[in-house]
């Protein structure tokens, strides 16, 4: 059963959220979707590129009162 | 050249330089690229055991992150390890003239490498200096 996990990078500066990510992507099973919620404009464009390029799948980005959040979802 | 190796030397004991080479090792080591890095000189007191001592900003802007929450360069060396292919060695004149054994320095640290190797390692990768 997929799981949504909230990953809370706020405050910190990238790439904060990120290792942030890779650590509960690394308590994650393949299929669960984690959301991670960050106020550095830095990760909300880093991270998607990152997703992308070890090849897990970026599902969007929406941001609201100086948070954005970015949902991904485990691949391998 | 090899594009998925990236060599980070560290000389300095500036903030911003430390924290710029932890960034670039621990992005590159978790982005699937192998990552050597090479600590010598004024780095070096860094990484010995329990040192907790913050690094001195160049600028306006080490000021800046030193006021907020940017994550520490140590923790991102450590991560660059933990998460990624990431080795990190201390350099063994450095070493000598600490006067600081292996076990002296944080666990995360592979065994002293003399610059011979790491520049015969290097050979065939980028190398970054801060």
């Amino acid at each position: 059963m997929a799981e949504k996990k909230i990953v809370d990078g706020r405050g910190s500066f990238c790439p904060g959220p990120l290792m942030e990510l890779i650590a509960a992507l690394k308590s994650s099973e393949i299929g669960d979707e984690l959301e991670v919620l960050s106020t550095d404009k830095g990760s909300a464009n880093d991270i998607p590129e990152w997703v992308n390029k070890v090849g897990h799948e970026y599902i969007a980005t929406t941001e609201s009162d100086g948070v954005w959040h970015i949902m991904i979802r485990k691949a391998k | 050249m090899s594009a998925n190796k990236t060599c980070v030397v560290v000389v300095s004991d500036s903030l911003e330089r430390l924290q710029m080479a932890a960034m670039v090792a621990s992005v590159g080591a978790v982005s699937g690229q192998e990552v050597l890095v090479f600590l010598s000189m004024n780095a070096l007191p860094y990484f010995v055991k329990g040192n907790s001592d913050k690094a001195p900003h160049e600028g306006a802007m080490g000021k800046l992150m030193a006021e907020k929450k940017v994550p520490e360069f140590r923790t991102l060396f450590e991560q660059a390890v933990e998460y990624g292919d990431a080795k990190i060695y201390p350099c063994s004149m450095a070493m000598d003239v600490l006067g600081v054994e292996q076990g002296g320095l944080e666990d995360y640290l592979e065994e002293a490498t003399g610059l011979t190797k790491f520049l015969d390692d290097a050979r065939d990768g980028q190398v970054w200096t801060f």
